[in-house]
């Protein structure tokens, strides 16, 4: 579409704004989680094994965003009962498992990592999966399901006295945006090519949670905004790429003190 | 005729300290049922029991005639109890019209119809709530109030809002803590006038209330709480005169 190394860069874009939304999700609901990565991790592992095989991406896509899915119902069940910081330190914990696990596990390639996955990720259907996420984000906010999200992350007292189960709403909110997470990674890993544990390590974690908040985490397109300017910015920026993660930290510091809700604010919602 | 709410042998502790006591009330339906007592009486904890945001120590809860002790505060109010809070619990980051909204959460369907909702542009279920939701604030009195957040609300609007709230769900019962904290005699009558326009739809209502003249002008029933314990029970006329209630007030007689 846009030719070899710009079709590249769109893809990686829109894997990292398909990240984005991944969290952005949890987060309305208050359920921040250091983790993304692990689910990537699961959907690409997941899917390269299956089209390493022969099977179409067709399968391959549902079944790694399935089990990230599944994997975040797992994680989110312990993980409803603790909140703020210690569930941040507890999915950090789960995205830290799932990296050792593949590391060591064998049958996946461990250390060596997987190789000879095919070229399946075309910028179409990575445009069509971000279109899809982003509109389930967009109505969500203006939904029965996205309010009780909201509730819950502003008041969760007043929200389970107002008549919502607190344990559907959440861990549909984990559950969800493992799956998008998973799809990411199903993504990365057909375009990638070849996948190691170590690419979906914290710092993939780290970046995603930098995408929402420097976006804007009331703002169902803040996330989007805010992948693909961290995304873009060190290919136009020489000075911004080598001095990547120097400059991403500063730019958090800055936001957290005179932009907390980052570049959009929450939409006006009558 | 079983009251619509029955309270039996209710205490609660908090580590060392008793909050209730051996606690036991009933509430008939259609009265408006008032909680008094001074401060750290256990007004708000009964509340908090009630609508089951905590849970008593030992004692029973009966509802409809139905026991609901250890029952989740979000299940509390599909049976059709509903509250208010004493420090005002709106959620910021929704519209007036939507905090309202979320009271009507329990009865517009489940995941299934949500996930239905995602496709259409506007589902039923959404504009009946936001219907129901309009309604509720003209009925509070703020039917010109319906836009912005609720964080730019006065106070005494605030506590409106979130009677607002509890309405949208049709509840049998009305917990109010407090309903007229921080407003003015005039308000204070708009109030007197709005729970009677609640009871007369049929809505019970249970209140903990420190304003003595608008209590003792609404209420059918008084229980009076001190220290955790029931100290007296009746309507407004018997209270005023017992004994024991103007100590618990005023100290003992020099």
């Amino acid at each position: 579409m846009l030719g070899g190394y710009w079709d590249s860069v769109a893809i990686f874009v829109g894997i990292n704004v398909l990240m984005g939304v991944s969290l952005y999700i949890p987060m309305a609901a208050g359920l921040i989680s250091l983790g993304q990565g692990g689910f990537m991790a699961i959907g690409a592992y997941t899917s390269a094994v299956l089209t390493k095989e022969g099977f179409s991406l067709a399968l391959a896509l549902p079944a790694g965003a399935g089990l990230a899915a599944l994997a975040g119902l797992i994680v989110g069940a312990p993980a409803l009962r603790v909140r703020g910081i210690y569930l941040m330190i507890l999915t950090l914990g789960f995205g830290e498992i799932v990296r050792v696990f593949f590391l060591n596990f064998e049958p996946t390639g461990g250390a060596t990592g997987l190789g000879g996955i095919p070229p399946l990720s075309q910028l179409h259907w990575v445009v069509l999966a971000c279109a899809v996420v982003i509109f389930i984000a967009w109505r969500l906010r203006g939904a029965r399901l996205g309010r009780a999200m909201i509730a819950i992350h502003e008041d969760d007292v007043a929200a389970e006295a107002m008549g919502i189960r607190l344990v559907t709403v959440k861990l549909f909110a984990f559950a969800v945006g493992a799956g998008i997470a998973g799809v990411a990674g199903v993504f990365y890993a057909h375009q990638a090519l070849y996948i190691d544990a170590n690419q979906f390590d914290f710092s993939r974690s780290a970046l995603t949670f930098l995408y929402v908040v420097l976006g804007g985490p009331a703002n169902p397109l803040g996330p989007v905004v805010g992948a693909v300017l961290v995304t873009l910015l060190p290919e136009f920026l020489r000075v911004v790429a080598d001095w990547r993660m120097t400059f991403f930290g500063a730019l958090l510091v800055a936001f957290a003190i005179w932009r907390p809700d980052g570049l959009l604010p929450a939409p006006r919602f009558k | 005729m079983t009251p619509l709410l029955q309270v039996t042998h209710l205490t609660r502790r908090f580590g060392g300290y008793t909050a209730l006591a051996d606690v036991s009330c009933d509430v008939a339906a259609g009265t408006i049922h008032a909680l008094i007592g001074p401060n750290g009486a256990g007004k708000t904890t009964l509340f908090n029991i009630v609508s089951g945001v905590l849970r008593p120590t030992t004692g029973t809860l009966v509802y409809e005639g139905r026991d609901y002790t250890g029952t989740r505060a979000d299940q509390v109010f599909a049976m059709g109890v509903a509250r208010n809070f004493q420090q005002v619990r709106l959620f910021k980051g929704l519209s007036i019209v939507e905090n309202v909204m979320i009271g009507c959460h329990a009865r517009m369907g489940g995941l299934v119809r949500d996930l239905a909702n995602l496709a259409l542009p506007k589902p039923a279920t959404e504009i009946a709530a936001r219907r129901r939701a309009l309604e509720m604030l003209e009925l509070v009195g703020m039917g010109s109030r319906t836009t912005g957040l609720p964080q730019e609300l006065t106070l005494v609007d605030q506590r409106r809002l979130e009677i607002a709230r509890a309405l949208a769900s049709t509840p049998k019962l009305l917990l109010l803590d407090e309903p007229a904290a921080g407003m003015n005699p005039t308000e204070v009558r708009e109030l007197a006038e709005l729970v009677r326009r609640i009871v007369a739809l049929g809505i019970t209502v249970l209140l903990v209330e420190h304003h003595m003249r608008f209590v003792m002008a609404i209420a059918d029933t008084i229980t009076v709480l001190s220290a955790g314990r029931i100290i007296a029970q009746g309507p407004p006329d018997v209270i005023q005169k017992d004994q024991g209630v103007i100590t618990a007030y005023l100290g003992p007689a020099p």
